[in-house]
């Protein structure tokens, strides 16, 4: 009968008889270890609900640009993925003015990855003259203004045409590339896209993925 | 001393935690002989966490909107990640939770656990199953279906049965003339904030209660009765590590059962998930046949036996209404010597035979069509119901019992 | 709204009881879930002939790879709309327009054989007959005056129903009862009809797979759910063995 072993045997602290310790360490550890495997893959599906839906993923597919009917200096916007996406047709004035501003900018070069591979050169796009771009500021996620006309006095004499953000102030030129001096740490986001025709542009995937 | 040790330290100066591991778990002294029975505390608790779990997810993706809410139901079926299985985990968890709550109060029963010193710890449990009740009842409004919506419509038009203030109620709790996207948006409110707080509040209760009293077992004894030099009694051992790891088997077992519902048989026959929940909610179309989920039925078959009288409704809604709060006086209906039904004698387990068959055919019945050969079983049947308990002072006290052990029966 | 209702309350009663006048059995539908060729035809044939009227508004075409399709092949085969391959079958009739045109509202097919049974809508599809009295000109054995006409009768041919007269003695006086006996066909369509059901037998298990796109990986994840929570009970049971060696 129970009462003639002590409880307090049971509790651990005075505990000598176990009739095999290592037994029951091992059983401890590996029951422990299963189970806690367990609610670790269990809680997979739970983190993975969250993750965009199938609406949003199709809300989120590559969307097309027509750029047809885009007049040299002027810009079309667009949306993926409930962002701004803008395509600028730059003059060749615009163009030549690009460089001048190297000196002044935080990353004239491009080294950070802000743009695919095929889109780090001087002039941040696959056709000199179409800019495209996320139309997102790098330093709070506000949508920054066209500015395309060099002559700003609110700005400075510097200015070549860009972008100016409303929210902070940030300054980029018009390969979207930030000055220095600017709250934004980055330059703004080109895109992945790629030409469908001469006046088709698809935005949202990379040449060879959407070829 | 380890870090570990000092950070305990610390935190036990300033909040009762190694205090409240030894009193709750380590150094709670439960009796030795827990047998099958005692499985489903544990596991009713373990249900509790995955509808709330399940719940905050659904919530996620949910539209508490007549125009949207069974789309997103579908949604989150489909286009979700996971969607379906957390659906159907809640879905499926909240027959699971009547289940297992069901098998917990019958434990109760055959033991004698609401007896005293156990009668406010039984009048809360009962406080839970009513929560419950009303939890599951707003929680199925919710997909929107057809059953969703005429199920809330056939149960709130109860109240309208009430003499005088009764068109007022249901209007009141409706917000609507009919159920409506109104009475969607309140109920999507106390089901997921209201009644969750609600229940919550009451499981601690009930278990501050059961760790106050010390739990009943199966002999129907007092394990106090019996202590040793330092106050243990020489019958208990302490819930952990040794119910721990028995209730863990108890858990394991459950989810098996648990999960073969819902990967392999989610809609349970048309029991679990209603065909007629798969259609819309049309305000303009009864289905052929309403009845609310499995475990409401027997209550409504007992609703469906009373015929109306005077005109009214209302004498079935006042004895299906008995038939619940009747659970409250159970500990002072029993007037028996033992506790246990091991020591009852033959007349307590004829009525309790009785009641529990009663239980499970008007269950049966109150999923089932109307028909003159149902209404009158479900007649039949309601009165054993009622007999159990109307008549328990008297066949508790004169059944011949036999003698209660000194000490809990236990087999190795 | 009427039809609706009469629809319910035949899927509700029709496996057991007989009802008078119109009551036919159910044909047990071949679905067969595994067989992606009869899905894959079933979803040609559903967004052929059902999608014009019925939408499928919470199934994405995209979903439609499950049934080893590929993008191009669904952007191709079966996206006659302007959607793309991420959108629901959606339908271009507006609703308030078929409520007119049918008297109600062709119902969503997304989920139909979770709530009718894939029994009734294969027995349905199959039971039309013309019937000059109803506006569509037909009629429907399983569903009597359904709204809907035979949107494939050009493949299944022409069925009339054969009705049985009897006379039975109501109330005393004698009363000329129709009983209905069985559907004939009258004229050829385009199928025979082994050829017929076994299209309507595709186009079922399409819409039963629809209505639980997640049964695959619902079963495929329960396997090793359970070989997982059998592997746990056992230790669970030899750990809750080796503690209670102490109580005694």
């Amino acid at each position: 009968m129970s009462h003639e072993i002590p409880i307090e045997e049971a509790l651990g602290a005075s505990f000598n008889a176990p009739t095999d310790p290592k037994r029951r360490k091992f059983l401890v550890a590996a029951t422990a270890a299963v189970g806690g495997a367990g609610v670790a893959v269990a809680a997979v599906p739970f983190i993975m609900n969250m993750l965009p839906s199938a609406k949003a993923l199709g809300a989120g597919a590559p969307v097309e640009v027509d750029i047809s009917k885009l007049e040299p200096g002027m810009f079309v916007a667009s949306e993926w993925r409930g962002q701004p996406i803008w395509v600028v047709n730059r003059t060749p004035t615009m163009l030549a003015m690009l460089q001048k501003n190297d000196g002044m900018l935080t990353d004239p070069n491009s080294e950070q990855n802000q743009q695919p591979a095929y889109c780090k050169n001087a002039n941040r796009s696959i056709k000199p003259e179409y800019m495209v771009l996320i139309g997102i500021c790098t330093h709070l996620g506000c949508s920054p203004t066209y500015r395309p006309n060099p002559v700003a006095p609110d700005i400075g004499g510097y200015w070549t045409g860009g972008w100016l953000c409303p929210c902070h102030g940030s300054r980029y030129d018009l390969a979207a590339r930030v000055y220095q001096g600017s709250p934004a740490p980055l330059n703004m986001v080109v895109p992945p896209h790629f030409y469908l025709t001469d006046t088709r542009i698809k935005v949202g995937v990379d040449p060879k993925k959407g070829a | 001393m380890s870090a570990g040790q000092k950070l305990l330290n610390w935190i036990d100066d300033r909040f009762p935690l190694t205090a409240s591991w030894k009193a709750h778990l380590s150094e709670y002294y439960a009796p030795k002989n827990f047998n099958f029975w005692y499985f489903f505390g544990s596991l009713a608790l373990l249900v509790l966490v995955l509808q709330i779990v399940t719940g905050i997810f659904l919530v996620m993706n949910y539209q508490p909107n007549a125009k949207l809410a069974f789309g997103s139901v579908q949604f989150i079926m489909r286009d979700v990640d996971w969607g379906w299985l957390i659906r159907y985990m809640h879905a499926i968890g909240a027959s699971a939770f009547f289940v297992v709550v069901y098998l917990h109060m019958f434990r109760g029963l055959i033991y004698g656990s609401y007896r005293k010193p156990r009668e406010l710890l039984w009048v809360l449990g009962v406080v839970i199953y009513v929560a419950l009740m009303a939890e599951s009842f707003m929680g199925y409004l919710l997909p929107w279906g057809q059953m969703s919506l005429w199920g809330a419509q056939v149960i709130i038009n109860l109240f309208n049965s009430i003499p005088v203030i009764g068109p007022d109620i249901g209007l009141w709790i409706r917000g609507d003339y009919v159920v409506s996207g109104a009475t969607l948006n309140r109920f999507f409110s106390f089901h997921v904030i209201a009644v969750p707080i609600v229940l919550l509040a009451l499981v601690v209760a009930h278990i501050i209660a059961l760790h106050e009293v010390g739990s009943n077992n199966p002999d129907g004894i007092e394990i106090k009765k019996h202590k040793d030099a330092n106050g243990i009694p020489l019958d208990g051992i302490p819930f952990h590590p040794y119910y721990t790891v028995k209730d863990i088997v108890g858990v394991a077992v459950f989810l098996i059962i648990f999960s073969a519902f819902v990967f392999f048989w989610p809609s349970g026959g048309g029991i679990l998930l209603e065909p007629d929940n798969f259609l819309p909610a049309n305000p303009l179309v009864t289905p052929p046949e309403i009845h609310p989920l499995w475990y409401f039925t027997p209550f409504y078959a007992i609703l469906r036996a009373i015929p109306p009288m005077f005109d009214s409704q209302f004498p079935g809604v006042v004895v299906m209404g008995a038939s619940i709060v009747v659970l409250f006086f159970l500990p002072w209906l029993d007037r028996g010597a033992v506790k246990s039904i091991r020591y009852r004698g033959g007349l307590y387990k004829l009525f309790l035979a009785a009641f529990i068959i009663s239980f499970l055919t008007l269950g049966y019945l109150g999923m089932q069509v109307v028909t003159p050969m149902n209404t009158l079983l479900s007649r039949i049947f309601t009165v054993p119901y009622f007999l159990f308990f109307v008549l328990m002072p008297w066949y508790t006290r004169v059944d011949k019992t036999k003698p209660e052990p000194e000490r809990v029966t236990f087999k190795h | 709204m009427n039809l609706l209702k009469k629809l319910l309350f035949l899927a509700a009663l029709l496996p057991g009881l007989a009802l008078a006048e119109t009551a036919i059995p159910l044909d047990h539908a071949p679905v067969d879930l595994n067989n992606q060729a009869s899905l894959q035809r079933g979803a040609k044939d559903f967004v052929n002939y059902c999608l014009s009227c019925h939408s499928a508004q919470y199934m994405r075409y995209s979903r439609l790879e499950a049934l080893g399709l590929s993008e191009k092949q669904i952007q191709h085969n079966l996206l006659f709309t302007r959607n793309k391959v991420g959108d629901t079958m959606t339908v271009a009739m507006r609703q308030d327009d078929a409520k007119k045109w049918f008297g109600v509202a062709p119902p969503d097919l997304s989920v139909i054989t979770r709530a009718l049974g894939p029994n009734f809508v294969y027995t349905y599809l199959r039971s039309f007959y013309r019937d000059p009295a109803r506006p569509t000109g037909w009629n429907n054995a399983l569903f009597p005056n359904v709204a809907m006409p035979n949107v494939l009768a050009n493949l299944q041919g022409d069925q009339v129903a054969v009705f049985k007269t009897h006379v039975d003695m109501v109330d005393g006086k004698p009363q000329k009862e129709k009983t209905f006996e069985h559907l004939e066909l009258v004229q050829n369509g385009s199928m025979t009809p082994a050829q017929y059901n076994a299209m309507v037998g595709d186009l079922v298990n399409y819409l039963t797979w629809m209505s639980d796109p997640a049964r695959e990986q619902r079963l495929h994840t329960g396997v090793y759910v359970m070989i997982f929570l059998f592997a746990f009970l056992i230790l669970a049971y030899f750990l809750k063995k080796e503690y209670w060696k102490d109580v005694h």
